[in-house]
């Protein structure tokens, strides 16, 4: 029976490894005759997308920009964090700031930080300021909503159950509070650095040169170098995914495992 | 413990009505009464997390303002820390600094609550009875005057609620703090307790306060149990089948004699 049960879950890993790999393996063919049929001398194809990204990396220029990029949403993660969560946790906490200035929060949350990119320019110019602005912009909402909600949250009785204890102030938000929060926070980290890494790219488009975003403009107006911004979108797209499985494997700490559903 | 007369006016409503009871030292209290009757408000006062509107509770000749780590409330469910393990949960309200008496007191109590081997589990690995044993072991591990217990088992099947009962009987027995236990059972409450307080329908009274004379642990099918047990039953308004008494029957409660 025990080896049945290993089996089958033996049987569903490979499935879930398999099946991805059969549709990446469809989609790449069907994108290869798709340009072939249709003639097209200027949308690549897959091997010259791979020739393309060969050739960056020669240059020493892929390896550059993904640093360039990957600097960039960690300043603007960064200080999005260290701002949002405790911003959150009081606005949480405290009915009083809530009140006070969640209206402001709902107000700036749908603005778009594409919206924010003249502002940007504006007032940080062309450097690193204004993409790590625009990322920390974006980041901050999911940052701030989610810790609010998850002291709103919290059980009361965790709570009275510490306070029955003796602990008050501080103490709570360490020992209680915060602990309590976290799971709910991690999953508004993770939406915010998903949404990090889609600023990033837009917003080297307009101010920078450096960094995927920049990559794939660059190669768009210096000559038509389609195999390089499908190069770029593609690095783009793995990156993502990689970050992703790095919020993910935090989801399984022992510190948060009890407050996230089974996915 | 003293009760005094204590109203609690709810949207105008008067939940609960002049109250008096006092609880001596290292006693088993048992509060029943009718679901919505505000036993778990009285308790809620006792334990300093709700205000009373009029009069008040004593405890030590102290007066109830706020929660206090000598009095610990027990919950039905959702109280122990998810977040941390069965030995840091119950390590959670223990005020000795020395850490190997800390350690030790936390071993004392888990191997008393029948939890030795889970020290290092986290609580969503354990079943509902295992997580209201992890709370009974963080209350007592704080070492409290009292303890205070909101219906703990409610949330429990039946048979874990036998198996916590009497290992509850055991403990106190142990321990001999002074519980205040509401439950809305009343097998539980004669099993449990050295007196039954029965409450009624809002606002709520004291319609009786049986003391409950059989040696521990109880048998079930004692006689006197039996007899107790029905009496507590006819005082809520239900004969011991389950029907209403009504309108003649139900006032005509006459106070209990026991065996003594």
């Amino acid at each position: 029976m025990a080896g049945d049960l290993k089996g089958e879950a033996m049987k569903s890993r490979l499935e879930s490894l398999l099946l991805p790999l059969a549709v990446a393996v469809c989609f790449v063919l069907g994108w290869h005759f798709a340009v072939r049929w249709s003639g097209s001398d200027i949308f690549p194809t897959p091997k010259q997308v791979l020739s393309g990204t060969a050739e960056l990396a020669r240059k020493g220029v892929l390896f550059k920009y993904i640093v360039a990029s990957l600097f960039r949403v960690s300043c603007g993660y960064m200080l999005a964090v260290l701002v949002g969560i405790p911003a959150g946790l009081l606005m949480g906490w405290f009915g009083r700031a809530r009140a006070a200035f969640n209206p402001a929060l709902q107000v700036l949350r749908p603005i778009s930080p594409i919206a924010w990119i003249p502002v940007a320019i504006l007032w940080f110019g062309v450097s690193d300021l204004a993409p790590i602005f625009l990322i920390f912009l974006a980041s901050l909402f999911p940052i701030v909503t989610a810790s609010m909600a998850a002291v709103q949250n919290i059980q009361l009785n965790y709570i009275r159950a510490a306070r029955n204890f003796g602990i008050g102030g501080l103490e709570l938000f360490k020992k209680v509070v915060f602990p309590a929060s976290l799971p709910q926070i991690l999953t508004g980290l993770r939406l915010a650095l998903g949404v990090a890494w889609l600023v990033v790219v837009a917003a080297e488009m307009i101010a920078v040169n450096s960094g995927l975003g920049y990559l794939i403009i660059d190669a768009r107006n210096a000559g038509k170098r389609y195999d390089l911004v499908v190069a770029g979108m593609a690095m783009i797209g793995l990156i993502g995914l990689g970050l992703d499985w790095l919020v993910r494997r935090m989801e399984t700490l022992d510190e948060v495992r009890w407050g996230i559903s089974g996915r | 413990m003293t009760f005094q007369s204590k109203d609690r006016n709810k949207e105008a409503v008067n939940v609960l009505e002049d109250i008096n009871l006092e609880v001596g030292d290292g006693e088993f209290v048992c509060i029943v009464g009718p679901s919505g009757c505000g036993k778990s408000t009285l308790l809620n006062i006792a334990g300093g997390f709700l205000g009373a509107t009029r009069g008040e509770i004593r405890i030590d000749g102290e007066k109830v303002t706020e929660p206090n780590p000598r009095h610990i409330f027990i919950f039905q469910e959702n109280s122990v820390f998810p977040w941390l393990t069965v030995e840091d949960n119950v390590g959670f309200g223990v005020k000795r600094s020395n850490s190997r008496e800390k350690a030790e007191l936390v071993a004392h109590y888990i191997e008393m609550v029948n939890l030795t081997g889970f020290g290092k589990a986290f609580p969503s690995e354990l079943s509902g009875g295992m997580k209201q044993r992890v709370e009974i072991a963080r209350a007592l591990a704080a070492e409290p005057d009292v303890l205070f217990m909101d219906e703990p088992f409610g949330a429990l099947d039946y048979l874990t609620r036998m198996k916590l009962r009497y290992e509850l009987t055991q403990i106190w027995e142990r321990e001999r703090k002074t519980v205040l236990f509401v439950t809305h059972d009343v097998e539980e409450a004669v099993q449990l307790s050295d007196r039954v307080v029965v409450m009624g329908k809002r606002p709520s009274r004291i319609r009786d306060i049986v003391t409950v004379d059989v040696e521990r642990p109880r048998d079930l099918d004692d006689p006197v149990y039996r007899r107790l047990r029905d009496h507590i039953f006819r005082v809520m308004g239900l004969d011991h089948s389950g029907q209403s008494l009504d309108g003649e029957d139900a006032p005509k409660v006459v106070p209990f004699v026991g065996r003594r």
